[in-house]
């Protein structure tokens, strides 16, 4: 069995998800026989992602628990490596989130299992799993191969293309788990607002960086050409520690990883911790005053000038 | 108490990278105290000067020239040094067998370790020793105060941040935002020379890879590179729409 983690949102599955779902599939038909792709939900009351993911996994086991209302990295990898254990799973498919990323290696521990991290293919021959995965901040590609009855691996969002839906739903189970209490106390939160759409699940994403030359600047460019494409906003390292934008809108290396089909940066120059969250972008457009900023090198289209300047234009053309 | 950082020897972010023989060169290129670890030194040092009074030690397993990055933390003020000396690459999970026999050894109750490493972009060798440890974790924190044996503080999460407390021991990760690291200063760098770095042989932890590193290699994607002079601003834009929508079709 591929034993595939379920992350949802809001009560509704979330992309990654459905990525992982194809990951999974394509496992299953590499290892041949009855392999079958199970679903597992941590939670308390999702049946909305339960019947949601029974359209595209063969089993769906569920988890609807009080004590699951919030995560935490020890009930999580305790569940998670529970059930891979009753299910004898050969692979546990985890989301490259920032909480699956955190509760992963605890699975892994717990299992003796090797922990395929941020993984952007795999693939199964015999009792090998070999995987692909960017290493020195995105910039080398790396192939890694790990063997035994188990294996656990975090897949890096925007990797596979989201699993199709299938007519008929699969069948539900409800499991029983033995929980550890979490030991990490939640004593505030500062949830991220945003009435855009997902950063990491944007189709376009338009950053800024120093060059907007204000938190108004942002507005005034970056928050206005986004709007008009419909895209997501991200932000430089420097200037979420300016206390321009949250850190929820971090692109890089400390903050999010995007890929989406084009990405605009305005007066971003491009260090390399920016670039490690976005140069697998399909297209990316670049507009800065300095023709040396490194990341023209990495655009592919680009507007050498100012951003005051070209900006107001973009929108201008836009609007014809 | 005693205080562990673990710290890594990584390439420097500013050099460019090199693959030779599928594997990433790194004789001839500057290297550096991984930046995500060089937090986490910091904070062991601020806590102890915010009244907490402990030993802290730092921690690196690699080849000899690890040392370099342990003699770093020694004059930025740590106490003393561990040097397990392997030429093995070893993945988190491996590797947090070492660390956790460690800590044990130790007696240590906090133990700091970078969010992500910058070489080999890996997020696992925290949470991982945690679970070795049975201890509970804190991640990507970016405030700490230590009163006692409870630790309270800030990190992000999924979709933005907590206000957390715990109960030490613990396992905590380190990232920009955290703290300022310190410049070592000559005196200290001539004080650390008197500092013990003991080195240790990686036989006694008994441990073996889970991982095997296959190959490495830079795949560039060629960018079309394009660039326009924006001094007359609305003809670039006016190209510049014209190529996203009728050549990378990437807008309406």
């Amino acid at each position: 069995m591929i034993l595939v983690v379920v992350e949802y949102a809001n009560g509704k599955v979330s992309k990654r998800t459905w990525e992982m779902v194809t990951a999974a599939r394509e496992l299953a038909q590499q290892k041949g026989g009855n392999t079958s792709v199970t679903a597992l939900i941590l939670g308390s009351n999702v049946a909305s992602v339960a019947a949601e993911i029974a359209r595209a996994a063969d089993q769906v086991l569920v988890a609807d628990l009080p004590a699951l209302a919030h995560y935490d990295s020890e009930p999580w990898s305790a569940a998670v490596a529970q059930i891979a254990t009753e299910g004898e799973a050969s692979v546990v498919l985890i989301g490259g989130s920032r909480s699956g990323r955190e509760y992963s290696p605890r699975v892994a521990v717990k299992l003796d299992a090797p922990l395929l991290e941020d993984v952007i293919s795999l693939k199964a021959t015999g009792g090998t799993l070999a995987a692909q995965r960017y290493t020195f901040l995105a910039r080398v590609t790396e192939t890694i191969e790990a063997s035994g009855p188990v294996a656990v691996v975090t897949i890096k969002p925007g990797a596979f293309s989201p699993a199709t839906l299938r007519a008929e739903a699969a069948e539900q189970f409800d499991v029983d788990l033995n929980l550890p209490t979490p030991r990490l106390k939640v004593t505030g939160k500062t949830a991220e607002r945003s009435s855009r759409v997902s950063l990491v699940e944007a189709e376009i994403v338009v950053s800024g960086g120093r060059g907007v030359g204000s938190a108004e600047g942002f507005t005034q460019y970056v928050e206005a050409l986004a709007d008009h494409l419909g895209a997501a906003v991200g932000a430089t390292r420097a200037i979420v520690d300016a206390g321009w934008r949250p850190y929820s809108e971090q692109v890089g290396q400390t903050g999010k990883t995007v890929q989406p089909k084009l990405y605009i940066a305005i007066g971003i120059s491009g260090a390399v911790q920016h670039l490690s969250g976005m140069n697998k972008s399909k297209t990316i457009v670049a507009i800065n005053r300095d023709a040396d900023a490194p990341i023209f090198k990495i655009a592919d289209y680009g507007i050498v000038g100012d951003v005051p300047q070209v900006i107001p234009a973009i929108l201008a053309e836009l609007k014809k | 108490m005693r205080i562990l950082t673990y710290i890594r020897h990584v390439l420097d972010a500013e050099e460019s990278v090199q693959v030779a023989n599928n594997t990433v060169a790194l004789e001839n290129s500057k290297l550096v105290m991984d930046t995500m670890d060089e937090y986490g030194v910091e904070e062991a040092l601020r806590l102890r000067e915010a009244g907490t009074e402990a030993e802290i030690i730092a921690v690196a397993v690699g080849p000899a020239r690890v040392q370099e990055a342990l003699r770093t933390a020694l004059a930025m003020g740590v106490d003393r040094a561990i040097h397990v000396e392997t030429d093995t690459r070893l993945d988190a999970i491996a590797l947090s067998k070492v660390l956790a026999q460690l800590a044990q050894q130790e007696e240590a109750t906090l133990i700091f370790s970078g969010g992500q490493q910058a070489d080999w972009d890996s997020h696992a060798l925290a949470a991982a020793t945690a679970e070795r440890l049975n201890w509970p974790q804190a991640t990507w924190t970016s405030a700490l105060e230590l009163k006692g044996t409870t630790l309270t503080g800030k990190h992000d999460v999924d979709e933005g941040s907590e206000t957390f407390t715990l109960e030490l021991p613990a396992v905590v990760t380190t990232q920009q935002g955290l703290n300022e690291p310190r410049y070592p200063t000559l005196p200290n760098i001539m004080k650390s020379k008197k500092k013990e770095l003991r080195k240790e042989s990686l036989d006694q932890f008994n441990v073996a890879p889970k991982l095997n590193f296959v190959k490495a290699e830079i795949q560039v994607k060629n960018r079309l590179n394009k660039i326009l002079d924006g001094k007359d601003a609305p003809a670039a834009a006016a190209q510049l729409i014209d190529l996203l929508r009728n050549e990378a079709k990437v807008i309406a």
